[in-house]
This record gives C-alpha cells, structure tokens and sequence, in this order.
C-alpha cells in the first residue's frame, strides 16, 4: 500500500494544516487568553489593537452571531469568555492580522482588567465546596459494607495521579475559508471533524450542511484533538466568515500548552479487604477528578474510570463512586485510556500494599485475582474470551520471571546504593465508546471507470495506521490490488455524522462499514460478471487478485473489464454503507448493562533502577504479551503498543505539570514539561502477541489496540517503588506519580 | 534595506535580502515553501525543524545538524544548507527513498510523520560525518529529536538496519561523500557542492554579517531565539562565528585557550582537550543535544549566564580564565569572579567575550562532572556540579569546585574548594567538605526542583564526585 502516508512521511511531503498556503488573501489569528485563572472582566477594549498594521479584525463574545458555546455533553464552556474567566488560557478576544506575528504583537494592544478571584485548583478542595461538573455516579456490584468483617485484611490509602500534556508535534490548527452563498470550509487538526462541523454552525448560527470540516492527517493527537481541536476552528470560522476571507490559526507551542487541556489528574481514596489467602473480598473506592473549568469530556472520562475500577480483577464486593469536580484550570480531557489508566493505578497501588503487609509478591498477588471466564464485572456485563489468566501466565513463562527475580535479587544484593525492582501489569481493557450512540460509522467506495477507487470513511489518521487498515479490509473485500485504492481525507460532505476517531475503535467501526460498502459493490459486480460470462450463478465466482474467477480457475475477465461492464449496465458503481457495533447497550439509571463489544487483555513485566545515591530512575525493560486478536498489521500494532507503552511510563515517571499558587502553568515550554526522549525510553521494549487468539467479534477477528498499551506503564512506577524498597526497607513508600527523580530523592534523604 | 546573503539551498543558489535574524526555518517554510522542515516548539528541545548545515573548513565541507528554529539567517551566508526536500531522491514515486528513509518505513519507525523528516536528517548527517557508525553513537545522533509516537522502538530497529545495510563508510572524508552518494544516502548533487560554495559571491556573502553598533551580539543564538524569539527576525546581527579565529582552541603559555565562539561539539572534537583532560568530551555529552551542542558555544553559555549553565560550570572547575576585549584591548578576569549576580556578569558596554583558558597541569587534574535533571539528556540540570583535583601523590594540592543550580550564578564554591587544599581523601573529608559547600549555596524553589531537593541532590553529588574519583575509597555507608 505505497501510497500510505508513512511512505511520504519520511520524504517531508505529507501536508499538515500549517504548510497548507493555497488560499489567495489568507489572513492569520491569534487568540488573546486569560492571564489570571478565575475572575471578573471588568475592561475589555480593542479599539487600539484594531489599528495595529496589518489587523484585519478583533472578535470578542459580542461578535458571535450564534451561541457563544463550544461544550459538548454539558452547555458550560464559552468560546469566548463572556464577563467571566475560569481558567487562565481562557480564549477571551481573537485578533486577525496579515501576519501571525501581526496577530500577536496587537494582542499586546488590548486592554483586558480582570478583577481576580480567589481560583480553586485542587479537587478536594472543589469538591467540598460543592463545585462539581455532575452529579457523582457509583458502580456496585455484591455488598462491600457485607464484606468487611469478613476480611482478613483491610488497608485503606490516598492515591494520587498526576495530569499529562498530550504534546501532539503538530500544535492545534485550523484554517477556515469562506465560500459562495454564505458557505465554510474548515480544514481542522481534529480527531472529530462532526463535532467542529457541529460547533462551528451551532457558534455561527448556521445550518450544518454550510460548513464542511475536512482532515487530512494529524501530527499526533492521543485524544488531545478529541474535543480541544474545536475551539481553535471555530475561531477561524468566527473570523473568516465575518471578514470574508480565509483564516489559519495556528496555536505556538507554549499557547498550546498553556490554553489546552490535557489528562485528569485524579485524587483517589481506597479500601481493599482479602481474604487469608489474598483473594479480594472487598474494594471500595471515590475518585476525586480533577475536571478543570469545564465539563469537556470528563463524564464520560469519568464513566470509564468506573468502568475500570476493577481493573482486571476478580471482585465480588465493589462500589465505585467518581466526582467529578470543577476548578480553575484549563479543562482536562480525553488522553489515551481515557479515565481508565487513573482507576488502574488505584487499584494496583492497593494490591501492591495489601502484598506487602501480608508478605506476599505483589505478582502471587495479582495472579490470584485476575478475572477468569464468565466472571461478571461491576456493572453487569460478564466477560467472555476472556484472556487475562493466559496473558499473564505467558508473560511469567516468556520473559522469565523467576530469573529475572533471581537477577534483581543477586544485583541488590551486590550494590549498596543502585537497586533493582521488577513488576508486572496486567490489562484489560473495554473496547467500545461507552456512550453507546457513538458506535457507529459511515464509508462511502466509488469506482470509477477506470478501475480505480476511492474510500472515504468518518476515520482520522493520526499516525495510528488506521488508514493503511482500513485500505486493507477494502482491498481484500473487492478482491484487487492496493495500489488502486486512494483512501480520501476526512470529510463531512462525503461522510456525515462521524463519531470521533476515538476509543481506539477507528479501525474497527470504519473498517466494516467499508466492509461492508465494498460488499455491497463486489455483490453487483458479481452479478455483472455472472451476465458476462454466462455463469449460471454468482455462488461460483469470485474476484480476487484483479480477476473474476470461475470455481476456483481464473477467467478473462479482468477487474478493468468488469467495472466497464458494470457502468455500461448501468450499475450502481458507488456504495454507501453505515455499521453500528451489535449488541451493546447501557442503562444510566441502574449503572448496568454491557457496554462493551471485547476486552483487550495483556500483561507487562518492568525492570526498573534506581540510583541510591543521585536519586535517579531508569526503567530498563517492559516486556509484554498482548492480545492484538489476529492483528490487521503486526507493523502498525506493534507501534501502537510501544507507543503507548513509553507515554505510560512518562506519565507515572517524567511527566509532571506544575502550577503556580495562582492557577498558572509553570510547565509550559519542552524545556520544562520533558517527555519520553530515546534515550529516557527503555532500551529494551518486547511487545509479543498472544497466538492463537482470533476476535470473531472485530474486524477480521482483528483488535483493537489504540489505548490498552498505555497502562502496561503502570507497571514502571511499581518496579520503582520496588526498587525503593530494597533501598530502604521500613518506610512507608509514596503513592502518587509521577515518581520523579526530585520525589524519589526527597523520599530517600527525608527522615 | 537588510543585505543579501547568498548560500545554497538545497541544489540552488539563493539570494536573501531578509533580515539577518530571520530564523532559517520561517525562510525555509514561509519564504521557499519547503514544508517538510517541521515546526515543534521554536526552543530547540524537539528537532522537527532539524537541517543540515554544510560549513566550509580547513578540513573541507562538514556536514552538521543544526535546529532551523535558533538559526539566524545570516548565519547561513556561504554555507550549504539541506532540508529533507534537498535529500530526496529524485523522482517522486515511493521507491525514491534513501537508506535512512527506506529504514523508516521498513521498520514503522514513521507514525504521525511530524518528527520524521528531522531525524532522517539527524541520520544523514550522523552518516556523514561519524566515525564509527557505532549504534550508540546513532542515538546520540538523535537524542535532540523527540517522538511521541513510536517510542523510539521502531526507530532502535530502523536505526539498527540502516547501519546493517550502510556497513563500512571510508572514514577520509574525500572518500565518504563519493562512498554515500553511491550508497544514495545523499543525492549526486552534492559533490559538487563544494566548489560551487568557492564560487558563491565571497564580497556579497561576506557584507551580510558585519554590522553597525546597534547590531544584536549573537555567538549560537540557541539562547537569544528562545528568550528572544521573533523578536530578532527583524533584527540585524554582529555574528561571532564571522570573526577570525574566534572558534579556534590553541595553547599558549601553559594555557589552553578556546575561543567564545567555539561550539560544545568544538569542545568534544578537539584533541588538544582531550589530551589534558580526556574525561571531558563523555562529560558534554549531557550538554543538551546533538542539534544544539553544533551551535552552543563557549562564550555565549557564560555570558548567559545561566545559574546552571552546563559549560559554566564545568569551566568554573578547570579554573578558567575569560578574557573581555574591546576593539583592540583584551582584559582578563576569572571565571569565578566574572559572575556577579542573576544574570548579572562584569562583562562591560562594548565589550566582548573573546576567549577562555584553562590551566594545564604537568600531571593533569583528576576532573568530574555530575549532573542530574528530569531526564538523563537534552535537559537542564536541576543541580550539577564539577570537580578539579591537582593532586600531589595521596594529598589534594589544589581544588576548585563548581555547582549550578543553588546559587544566582553558576557558583565556584570558593570555601569548599579551599577546605580541600591540602587534605587527603577521606569519608571524614568528604562529609565536611559537603558541609562546607552547603555553607555557601542557597538554592531557590522552581520548576527544576524545591529549594531542599536540591540542597539535598547537590551533597549527593559532590559526594558522588569522589566516589568517582576514589573507587574504594568511599562506601555507601559513608554517605553523609
């Protein structure tokens, strides 16, 4: 499939929203943001800035024509800020100039006063205060209050993990272009262009069917373009619409970090009670999320933290309630795993000190738990194919679990000040949006007479392979050769009401509506060659390799040919096809029901070092076995899977946002918000798929693999909390990542 | 009207009349349309906008990677510069893929595609110019580009297969450049490259770099672009990479001198450094990276005057001297006294940074470097310190000792590097010395760590030091 993009990556030719210049007059934005994270605006002038050289326009709330409005599931987030700031980042006027360094140099030139208020930063402290974004939810399953008494051990704890920038390479963009008749065109970094569709009309006051939203590819997006991408391109319509001409807005890196949200931070409280042999009786838990200003995603962020408060376990006594609460920063939102990865922390965390105080492995530990066919999950579904036991068991075979015991062992016992520690991590991990009416896609094949086709589906390429896939699954369902597909950009006129490229179901919701539409075209070009070689039924024909073949022997009859034919007839050479996954569904009234189409299950085992003396961590290894089902592309999930593996370990190890006392973010630059370089990602990563492993209930018996990845970094923090263990044997560890090199110094030196 | 500056891009001729303090990458992508040389972060810290820079010398053309984003216009007059555009094969089908670009995509190195062309680049110039072509030498060829997709797995593979493949290189570079056109790891065009350089319009090339009074100083620029930014586009520039002998490093009276305007990568390149303190150029591979150590220079990271300024402190511990010229006069000072306060030095109006020395001693210093931040590469420090012992035979005879990150400046700790002058090395020592050194730094709370962090991470360090220095000597026990 040479014409992939990951052909043209490395030749520098594929095209991202910035290097796209063919708009005659294009003008640029910038967009003037709140200084202080909460408080009243009191002067909001402009008339100055208006004269600046080479502004074309300013546009603050009064400008909007629409609803000044961008929130998806709750109402409550402003394009613009309108007589109050929330979040310090907050969008508050946009300044369009002949030049982005235009733009920016007459930002200078507004007089925005914001009289400040006292911000809320911390959870807890929102929560107590009665600020939430919903009301809290809870998912129980047995009798937790039942079970206490009869545990053998109860350990209680506060666990804490900490948000994660996204940093997507290509910063947030969008360039929007006026048409005739009081028409749009928006090219969006999105991973949802319906949603920018959505928004942009809803901002504007416009019907939909005005305003076409096309992707071409993303520079990385990891969820971070899931909701974020949005404002940004509505800003560009705002402006371009108003000024009649086109308009690129394209956010500078320390704007990026600064106005975007990024993943939850969570604070957690917990209680585990197990049995004399470490089988867990009871689990309860309360997740403290920390929303930010606005609602975002984070319900449903949120929903999947419930949905995975049980992580891979077995437990029969659970009750999960998650708040989700308001504060002054800017608001978090979707990031790979999607709430999930907060919820698993939590719960390793209280396997890892119930192990101890018992004085088992956490390893004997978590095996003893792990979910096993049939078991039912805490809001009612009950899990089948279920794979966590073969997971696990084969990765303690594989990589050799008791000899890499016996290497940390003989290591910490030969060096007084650098330590070794190991952990595993099992996965699994719910595949479907568990908003259930996001099941769905679109795909829409034309061939055209020259044999050639086009696919276009509602799916977003954003280094996540899913085209190559998708292009995949239509070349093998027509029966001919990849070179003749062109897979188009993403875009709302050729295929309306997309769901995001989200949930990592993109391949598996776009691929079968392709499936399908190229099934529904094969089908009448099948009936087309029966005619023409005056087969007696269509059951003996094929078309493979290009060719229609006859009970099994190869005809004449060329793929060329046959669409000739085909047209010639009169037959529809163009299909349009919609899938919505069978059988899910969930009821938000009583927390039950089965959202889910499969899990994806895996476990990890982590090496990891620390320097006694410097204070430093190095995660040498992260080996995992992986049910990628029978994988589509090895290549591309295998990538996928190393991927998220090293932003899971930067998020639990290296990656920490810090803010100052007033709201404002201090890591706002690569120069202090440091991720993952080559040199920080272990050496050594071995991702292996579990064989044998076919998902009659995806694509191609294939899996989904976009986010389950992510969490096998958990197991990093674990090794290191191993690792600070041997080093110093009595004191109790600390529970909140990231662990980085300053918390692990400071854990060491301080009595 | 700003004048022109003349260099080849790519395989043409071009002649810029924009300001000399453009950055390269917005006449790259905004002037020329090239759009393959990525914008990340404008500070140097992500190598999506990573070219290759071609530098006439006395050894011939040498090819480097340096981050387009700090680059200043001007600074190109003369040179080759190369995008991704200008190392593509011919022809636009896929097949027409180079040995580095061919590895991406065999190996899925390529996600989203946003880093990619910067490091094919940082490949292609780790092809060009390495010795060894050692595997762990690659990597530190790409440390400076940073991926967020793949992590780095695929690119390990990619890196692994294209060294399997190139093999053997010649190591005469008269004989490379042929060896890697042949190869098609470079297009044919640049062998010619070298004497089209020589007759590029010297007198053009030349006029764009000297400029008035008013003109900005800049040596790398990899500090003014960050703190500046497009502040400077429209700036004219006083470049002190055009200034004779300014780059140079040569001994003189029992001294070892290194122009302001040599590089880090200068500094690990140079023999004459490494013969009287081999430990030093292992050392400056934690000095940022790749993209950036071709640019940072000597003079610019002392008169930055960073308070953690990598090479500031290393100096500082060599006992270095600076010296400050104006027109003719060149005054000299010690680097431990030119510090003065938070960015504050005793460098005067009109004056420049010219050069710093470093004493040699008959029978070397025992030097050490220690430096911890968030990540092992590519980062600033959130303390790192620097040691150099004279020795006579088991006694210290003389020590000076630096730290970064406790103090406004980088910091010579004068008491604790006086407390150590005529002891010998114990624990006893070694834990009254840390004392002492505590005496005389104040560390400040900020995003690198809390001020106890770093007080705490500064005695590991200098404790780490002479665990270094005297295996055997220290056990962990001794730890104070």
């Amino acid at each position: 499939m040479k014409q992939n993009d990951v052909f043209f990556h490395p030749r520098g030719e594929t095209l991202y929203v910035d290097d796209l210049d063919a708009f005659p007059g294009l003008l640029h934005a910038a967009v003037l943001t709140s200084p202080v994270a909460h408080g009243r605006i009191v002067k909001l002038e402009v008339d100055r800035a208006g004269t600046a050289p080479g502004v074309a326009g300013i546009f603050t709330a009064a400008e909007i024509p629409g609803q000044n409005q961008v929130g998806g599931i709750i109402m409550d987030e402003p394009l613009l800020a309108d007589g109050e700031v929330h979040y310090a980042g907050q969008p508050v006027a946009c300044v369009v100039a002949d030049t982005p360094w235009q733009a920016r140099q007459a930002l200078a030139a507004v007089r925005l006063e914001v009289e400040a208020l006292p911000p809320v930063l911390d959870p807890r402290q929102a929560a107590a205060r009665g600020l939430l974004i919903a009301p809290p939810r809870t998912f129980a399953i047995g009798d937790v209050e039942a079970a206490w008494p009869s545990c053998a051990h109860v350990l209680e704890g506060r666990v804490d993990s900490g948000g994660q920038e996204h940093l997507y390479l290509e910063t947030q963009a969008a360039v929007a272009v006026p048409g005739e008749k009081d028409t749009l065109r928006v090219i969006s970094a999105t991973q949802s262009p319906s949603g920018v569709q959505r928004v942009v009309a809803r901002v504007l006051g416009m019907p939909m069917n005005r305003v076409a939203v096309e992707v071409f590819r993303l520079g990385g997006a990891f969820g971070g373009k899931e909701d974020q991408a949005t404002p940004w391109a509505a800003l560009a319509a705002l402006a371009a619409r108003a000024l009649r001409r086109p308009v690129k807005l394209v956010l500078e890196r320390r704007e990026d970090m600064r106005c975007t949200g990024k993943r939850h931070p969570y604070s957690s409280d917990f209680r585990i009670g197990l049995d004399g042999s470490g089988r867990i009786l009871a689990y309860e838990v309360t997740y403290f999320q920390n929303a930010g200003a606005a609602a975002d995603l984070s319900t449903a962020i949120l929903e999947r933290t419930l949905f995975h408060a049980g992580s891979s376990y077995r437990i029969p006594n659970l009750r999960a309630t998650g708040i989700s609460c308001r504060t002054n920063l800017p608001p978090f939102t979707a990031f790979r795993g999607f709430g999930a990865p907060q919820a698993m922390f939590v719960l390793e965390a209280a396997l890892f000190q119930a192990a101890e105080k018992m004085g088992l492995d956490p390893a004997e530990l978590q095996r003893r738990n792990l979910l096993a066919e049939d078991d039912e999950l805490p809001f009612g579904q009950r899990v089948k194919e279920c794979r966590a036991r073969r997971c696990f068991d084969e990765a303690v075979a594989a990589f050799g679990l008791e000899a890499a015991r016996e290497r940390v062992h003989a290591f910490n016992a030969a060096n007084p000040l650098c330590k070794k520690g190991l952990a595993l991590m099992p996965v699994c991990f719910g595949i479907s949006f568990t908003s259930t009416h996001l099941n769905q896609a679109g795909a829409l094949v034309h061939v055209y007479t020259d044999g050639s086709v086009s696919v276009s589906t509602g799916a977003v390429e954003m280094g996540q392979g899913v085209n190559s896939k998708i292009l995949l699954v239509a070349a093998r369902t027509l029966g001919v050769a990849g070179r003749r597909l062109r897979l188009e950009s993403t875009c709302t006129q050729r295929v309306a009401n997309t769901s995001p490229t989200a949930a990592s179901t993109g391949a598996d919701l776009n691929g079968k509506a392709v499936e399908l539409a190229c099934q529904e075209i094969r089908r009448r070009l099948l009936d087309v060659a029966a005619t023409a070689l005056s087969a007696d039924s269509v059951a003996a024909l094929d078309i493979r390799q290009d060719t229609v073949f006859s009970n099994g022997q190869k005809t004449d009859l060329g793929w060329e040919e046959l669409v000739r034919a085909a047209y010639m007839a009169r037959v529809n050479l163009s299909s349009q096809a919609h899938y919505a996954t069978p059988g899910i569904h969930f009821d938000r009234a009583t927390e039950k029901g089965e959202p889910f189409a499969y899990h994806v299950y895996g476990t990890a085992l982590v090496e990891a070092t620390i320097d006694g003396l410097r204070g430093t961590a190095a995660i040498d290894s992260l080996r995992a076995v992986h049910d990628a089902g029978s994988s589509l592309n090895p290549l591309v999930d295998r990538g996928q899977a190393e991927g998220g593996i090293v932003q899971g370990i930067g998020w639990m190890t290296l990656e920490e946002l810090l803010y100052s006392q007033e709201g404002r973010l201090l890591t706002d630059t690569l120069s202090t918000y440091k991720v993952p370089d080559i040199r920080t990602a272990p050496a050594e990563i071995e991702v292996r798929f579990l064989a044998a492993a076919p998902n009659p209930a995806a694509l191609f018996n294939s899996k989904a693999v976009g986010e389950p990845p992510f969490m096998y970094g958990i197991g990093a923090f674990f090794a290191l909390l191993a690792a600070l263990r041997a080093l110093r044997p009595e004191k109790p560890l600390p529970f909140a990542a990231p662990l980085t090199h300053e918390k692990i110094l400071t854990w060491l030196t301080e009595d | 009207m700003a004048a022109k500056t003349v260099f080849i891009l790519n395989d043409r001729e071009v002649r810029v009349a924009l300001p000399a303090g453009t950055a390269l990458v917005d006449f790259i992508r905004d002037d020329q349309r090239l759009t393959g040389t990525h914008v990340g972060c404008r500070e140097g810290d992500c190598g999506a906008c990573t070219v290759l820079l071609g530098t006439p010398g006395a050894q011939g053309l040498r090819y480097r990677a340096v981050a387009s984003c700090l680059f200043p216009l001007a600074d190109a007059a003369g040179c080759h510069v190369v995008t991704i555009e200008g190392l593509n094969p011919d022809g636009r089908s896929p097949s027409g893929l180079t040995p580095v670009q061919q590895a991406f995509v065999s190996e899925g190195a390529s996600q989203c595609g946003f880093c990619t062309p910067g490091l094919v680049v940082s490949l292609t110039a780790f092809l060009l110019e390495d010795a060894g072509l050692n595997l762990d030498d690659a990597v530190t060829a790409i440390e400076g580009n940073i991926c967020r997709c793949t992590g780095y797995t695929a690119i390990r593979r990619a890196v692994r297969r294209l060294l399997h493949e190139v093999g053997r290189l010649p190591q005469d570079p008269g004989e490379r450049l042929p060896a890697l056109i042949a190869a098609g790891v470079v297009p044919a065009y640049f062998a010619a490259i070298p004497v089209r350089l020589k007759e590029l319009p010297a007198a053009v090339a030349g006029k764009s770099v000297r400029q008035p009074g008013d003109a900005v100083v800049m040596a790398g620029g990899t500090d003014l672009y960050v703190q500046r930014g497009p502040g400077l586009a429209g700036k004219e520039l006083d470049l002190m990479s055009r200034r004779e002998g300014f780059a140079a490093i040569w001994p003189e009276a029992e001294r070892i001198f290194i122009g302001a305007a040599a590089t880090v990568s200068d500094l690990m390149e140079s023999r004459l450094l490494a013969a009287a303190f081999p430990p030093l150029a292992g050392f400056l591979r934690q000095v940022s990276a790749t993209q950036v150590r071709n640019r940072a220079t000597v003079g610019g990271n002392i008169v930055n005057a960073s308070p953690i300024g990598d090479l500031s402190v290393i100096l500082l511990a060599l006992d270095a001297a600076i010296g400050l010229r104006r027109d003719a006069a060149t005054r000299e000072r010690k680097l431990s006294e030119f510090f003065l306060g938070y960015k504050k030095t005793d460098l005067q109006p009109g004056e420049l940074a010219a050069w710093v020395s470093v004493p040699l001693c008959r029978d070397g210093i025992l030097f050490h470097f220690e430096k911890v931040a968030r990540r092992k590469r590519q980062d600033i420090a959130s303390v790192n310190s620097a040691i150099g012992l004279e020795m006579d035979g088991e006694r210290i005879a003389a020590a000076h000792v630096s730290a970064g990150g406790v103090a406004p400046v980088p910091l010579y700790l004068r008491a604790a590097s006086a407390f150590l002058a005529g002891r010998q090395v114990s624990a006893e020592t070694v834990r009254e010395f840390i004392a002492v050194a505590g005496s005389e730094t104040a560390p400040i709370s900020d995003v690198r760590g809390a001020a106890v962090y770093k007080q705490a991470l500064l005695g590991r360090l200098l404790f780490a030091h002479f665990l270094e220095l005297f295996p055997g000597k220290l056990q962990a026990g001794d730890l104070p």
